[in-house]
């Protein structure tokens, strides 16, 4: 492996064709997955709010307020909408892939991929009802 | 129904030329005709100086892959009919560097295959004595998929990663390690996975999922691969937190 080849009477005069730096726009899945692998950069935005606002409780009302009239300003509005939109597909494609890494065996059987991806949404199921009933319940 | 379609053939001779150049052809495309027939007919009755390859025309050799309309296609699957009033443009499989006309250098595929030791690996033989290794059907069930894999390549000619950087050990040679690691007679798992956790094992795989939408065995390779990753996971935080445990 590695070794050069000259060009001889007995080794092929290869055709090279470098890939596009465009490639990722050429098909749909290809372009799909750039969405995909660009979506976990909308994950951390949603950390770095969440310890943003963190901070803020722990400073006290006033600037839990300013946080809270800054949260409001279109831009960020915006940056989180955008961002919402892609760690549901982040979550989506996430939980497609899960199935396909975990295989499950129940009492000897090969548990069927279409359960373990139910099983990851009723996962997110239970853990939002958790935190909607805690919302509310507060 | 239309009785002929018009085949484009990409052509290489490295003797007279630098680049690929394309060839036009009027074939007839009965309804049971494939892209091979269609190939077959230029090289016996238009142009018999057509280099590609191709065996069994059913299947199963995997020698026939190229890239038929912009995808990875065994074109001995792929029907002209499919194509509808064409054209059918015919190139060499991507992301490999071509020899001639339709033939790509599938070396660097071989030299790679065979670092993952596709074979059964036993630590120690048992005595003939002892008879076969058995196996139950639960077990063959495990590792089945992963072994209709016909080598075909056409996974790595769909796979962009592939494509930027060669290095990338590829689906059908991990989706092959997995064939024999999770074959109850097979004791290699550890040797292969020293090859398989390279910086261009399965870690080179960022799961754009191409392999296994055109691979025409359903060996789901990219399936084969996450599930090596999470394997290989589970492993070294066993090995972290009981360094000498079980
Ligand atoms: S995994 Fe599928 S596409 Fe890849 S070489 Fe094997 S049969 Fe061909
Ligand atoms: S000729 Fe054998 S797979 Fe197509």
């Amino acid at each position: 492996m590695g070794q050069r080849h000259a060009y001889t009477e007995y080794h092929p005069r290869w055709l090279r064709r470098p890939v596009s730096t465009y490639w990722w726009l050429q098909k749909r899945s290809y372009f799909a997955f750039i969405l995909r692998e660009a979506s976990c950069i909308f994950v951390a935005w949603f950390v770095v709010y969440l310890l943003m606002l963190v901070r803020a409780v722990s400073e006290g009302e006033m600037s839990y307020r300013q946080f809270l009239s800054w949260s409001a300003s279109p831009l960020i509005l915006l940056v989180n909408l955008v961002s919402l939109l892609f760690i549901v597909l982040h979550a989506i494609t996430f939980f497609e892939a899960a199935p396909r890494a975990m295989v499950v065996h129940v009492g000897g059987r090969r548990v069927p991929n279409g359960f373990v991806g139910a099983a990851h949404y009723l996962g997110l199921l239970a853990a939002s009802v958790i935190v909607v009933w805690i919302l509310l319940g507060a | 129904m239309r009785d002929s379609i018009t085949l484009q053939v990409a052509r290489y001779r490295p003797e007279q030329e630098s680049e690929a150049t394309f060839d036009e052809h009027e074939v007839p495309c009965p309804k049971e005709w494939v892209v091979l027939d269609g190939l077959n007919h230029i090289k016996d009755r238009i142009d018999g100086t057509l280099s590609y390859r191709w065996s069994c025309r059913m299947g199963i050799c995997g020698s026939c892959g190229m890239t038929v309309n912009g995808e990875p296609k065994l074109t001995c699957a792929t029907f002209l009919s499919e194509y509808g009033r064409g054209p059918v443009r015919v190139e060499p499989l991507r992301n490999f560097p071509v020899i001639r006309d339709l033939i790509v250098d599938m070396g660097d595929f071989m030299r790679k295959l065979v670092r993952v030791k596709p074979w059964i690996v036993r630590q120690a033989e048992k005595p003939l004595s002892e008879g076969e290794y058995r196996q139950t059907p639960e077990e063959l069930d495990d590792y089945k998929q992963f072994s209709m894999c016909i080598t075909c390549m056409l996974c790595y000619a769909a796979c962009p990663i592939y494509g930027l950087d060669p290095k990338f050990i590829g689906p059908a040679a991990i989706a092959l390690a997995q064939r024999y690691n999770l074959d109850s007679r097979d004791e290699g798992a550890s040797e292969r996975m020293e090859v398989l956790s390279e910086h261009e094992g399965i870690w080179g795989c960022t799961f754009v999922g191409e392999c296994t939408k055109v691979c025409p065995k359903h060996v789901d390779p990219a399936g084969a691969i996450q599930r090596y990753k999470l394997t290989a996971a589970v492993e070294s935080m066993k090995s972290f937190f009981m360094p000498r445990g079980a």
